[in-house]
């Protein structure tokens, strides 16, 4: 910049970006306050998908809210029945069956791909890269056929019950889901073809939205956001739930907490998961897919707090229970929720193309922001 | 566990020792949050530096805030808990130690109306700007829609 450039003095302003946005993944509102091109402030706006989950749990049974957690992070059901009925499972001290365990494993990793492959899809078309869009959703589709076998919805799958599974894996899972493990690694080298290796990706986002591992963790992020700043941290690794200390997997980590960071660090947790699969698909046990639990759920007074390595960040449920058929307090701790504050910090001083990949690259689901 | 009874040493009657909970649970008094927290978060042998979660609980008698707070390094994982008054339940704000409580104790005053003391720019953050009342505390009655 020239000296003369310099002392034009200018004027900050205000731009309004959403609730109606493609690159806002929903309905979430940013205020930017601009300097020229410059973006010097974000002021967060959301609520408008806030259905009052906690409130609504306090008035339904334990069970009748597993299909609630569904609509939380619409793009990873089966982690959010996972933490939920996890947090039950934890403070009524059941212990789930080995074989629920393995199945709940094997739709939590697809679950985990599945989530992420819209991630990429939609991370490439936020920087206007159409094509990539169409790989990532002609494989998450035979993810969905997978669920539609194995819960018979795609979506909203509703597949876990305290204490267990509601029903085995259909005889034509099994051989669906080996074509699938045995297709998945040629589909992500061609993701790396279409996406990672473009010089307008990497342009775009190399270097964009950096923000270092102390600052990650003063912000609360967990899961992949944490680690593509460099910090080698699973919670399925480090601190191991369910059957998650029998593989051996690896856990990718990023340097300097840029976009790319964070869009290569679930690229390879892809990977990683098709290699816990498989390894869940040897290993799963014969036997009962459900604990003994009582037909009405009345956990203990007290109370519980269950995280998992959800497929934003980690997923955390607090419940306290006073004896009765329903919850007396639930809380759900969003990761999307928690990524969405370090946001501002990571889009200041960049301009508004900067801040499209860095909200692209933060992975947030409206759905479990506003809960 | 050793770092348990680090804690209790360290504090000594300002942290009690609540029993039987899935992770290590220390009640704090309300005066004393602030040095606790931030002892807990600078202190070289404990050095709880991530914020896992806040939120809070309604009872009977008393509010009660609730932290979960995790030192990365050791994998440990500790709750406190601090009772507010009923009436007017406020607590001394964590936003200047911890980024991450910013955000959520927005949500947490959003929802049960729990003030933040020393929290700049507290305000609604999922329900509207003009919403009356706290939707997650027990007397809130939902308002009538008019019949059908």
């Amino acid at each position: 910049m020239s000296e003369e450039i310099k002392e034009i003095t200018t004027q900050e302003f205000k731009l309004n970006m959403g609730p109606q946005h493609p690159s806002t993944h929903g309905v979430y509102r940013a205020i930017l306050t601009m300097d020229g091109e410059y973006i010097v402030d974000v002021e967060n706006v959301m609520g408008y998908l806030h259905r009052g989950m906690e409130k609504i749990a306090e008035n339904r049974s334990y069970t009748k809210f597993i299909p609630y957690t569904d609509r939380l992070d619409y793009l990873a059901a089966a982690l959010n029945n996972w933490a939920y009925v996890g947090v039950v499972e934890k403070l009524m001290q059941i212990e789930v069956p080995e074989r629920a365990e393995y199945m709940r494993v094997i739709l939590g990793e697809l679950q985990r791909i599945a989530s992420h492959l819209v991630y990429t899809a939609s991370f490439a078309i936020d920087l206007s890269g159409w094509t990539a869009w169409l790989y990532m959703f002609r494989d998450r589709e035979k993810i969905l056929d997978l669920f539609e076998m194995a819960t018979g919805a795609r979506l909203t799958l509703n597949s876990m019950r305290i204490g267990g599974m509601p029903s085995e894996f259909p005889p034509e899972f099994f051989p669906a889901l080996e074509k699938l493990l045995d297709e998945l690694p040629g589909c992500f080298e061609e993701y790396d073809g279409i996406i990672t290796g473009n010089e307008i990706f990497q342009a775009r986002t190399k270097n964009i939205g950096v923000m270092d591992v102390d600052t990650i963790i003063n912000y609360g992020l967990g899961g992949p956001n944490l680690r593509a700043s460099g910090l080698k941290y699973d919670l399925r690794k480090d601190m191991p739930y369910s059957v998650y200390d029998r593989f051996d997997f690896e856990v990718p980590v990023g340097e300097i907490g840029d976009c790319f960071d964070r869009y290569l660090v679930r690229m390879q947790e892809m990977r990683q998961s098709t290699r816990i699969i498989r390894q869940a698909l040897e290993q799963m046990p014969e036997g009962p897919i459900m604990a003994k639990v009582p037909k009405v759920i009345k956990p203990p007074k007290g109370e519980a707090y269950y995280h998992i390595e959800g497929a934003k960040g980690w997923l955390g449920f607090y419940l306290v229970s006073d004896g009765s058929t329903n919850p007396y307090r639930l809380h759900i701790h969003s990761p999307s929720f928690v990524s969405l504050g370090a946001f501002p910090e990571m889009a200041r001083g960049g301009n508004v193309q900067d801040l499209v990949s860095v909200i692209a690259s933060i992975d947030i689901v409206l759905g479990e922001v506003d809960r | 566990m050793d770092f348990i009874k680090t804690i209790v040493e360290l504090f000594e009657d300002k942290v009690e020792v609540i029993e039987g909970m899935d992770y290590p649970t220390f009640k704090v008094k309300k005066e004393d949050f602030l040095s606790v927290v931030t002892s807990l978060k600078t202190s070289e042998v404990l050095e709880f530096t991530f914020l896992i979660d806040l939120t809070a609980v309604e009872y009977d008698e008393y509010f009660e805030a609730v932290y979960h707070l995790m030192n990365l390094s050791n994998k440990q994982i500790i709750r406190l808990k601090v009772q507010l008054d009923k009436n007017n339940p406020s607590i001394a704000s964590l936003t200047r130690l911890y980024k991450a409580a910013d955000l959520q104790e927005k949500e947490t005053y959003d929802l049960m109306g729990i003030n933040y003391e020393g929290h700049e720019g507290l305000k609604r953050v999922l329900c509207p700007d003009d919403f009356e009342g706290h939707p997650l505390r027990k007397d809130y009655v939902m308002p009538d829609r008019g019949s059908k």
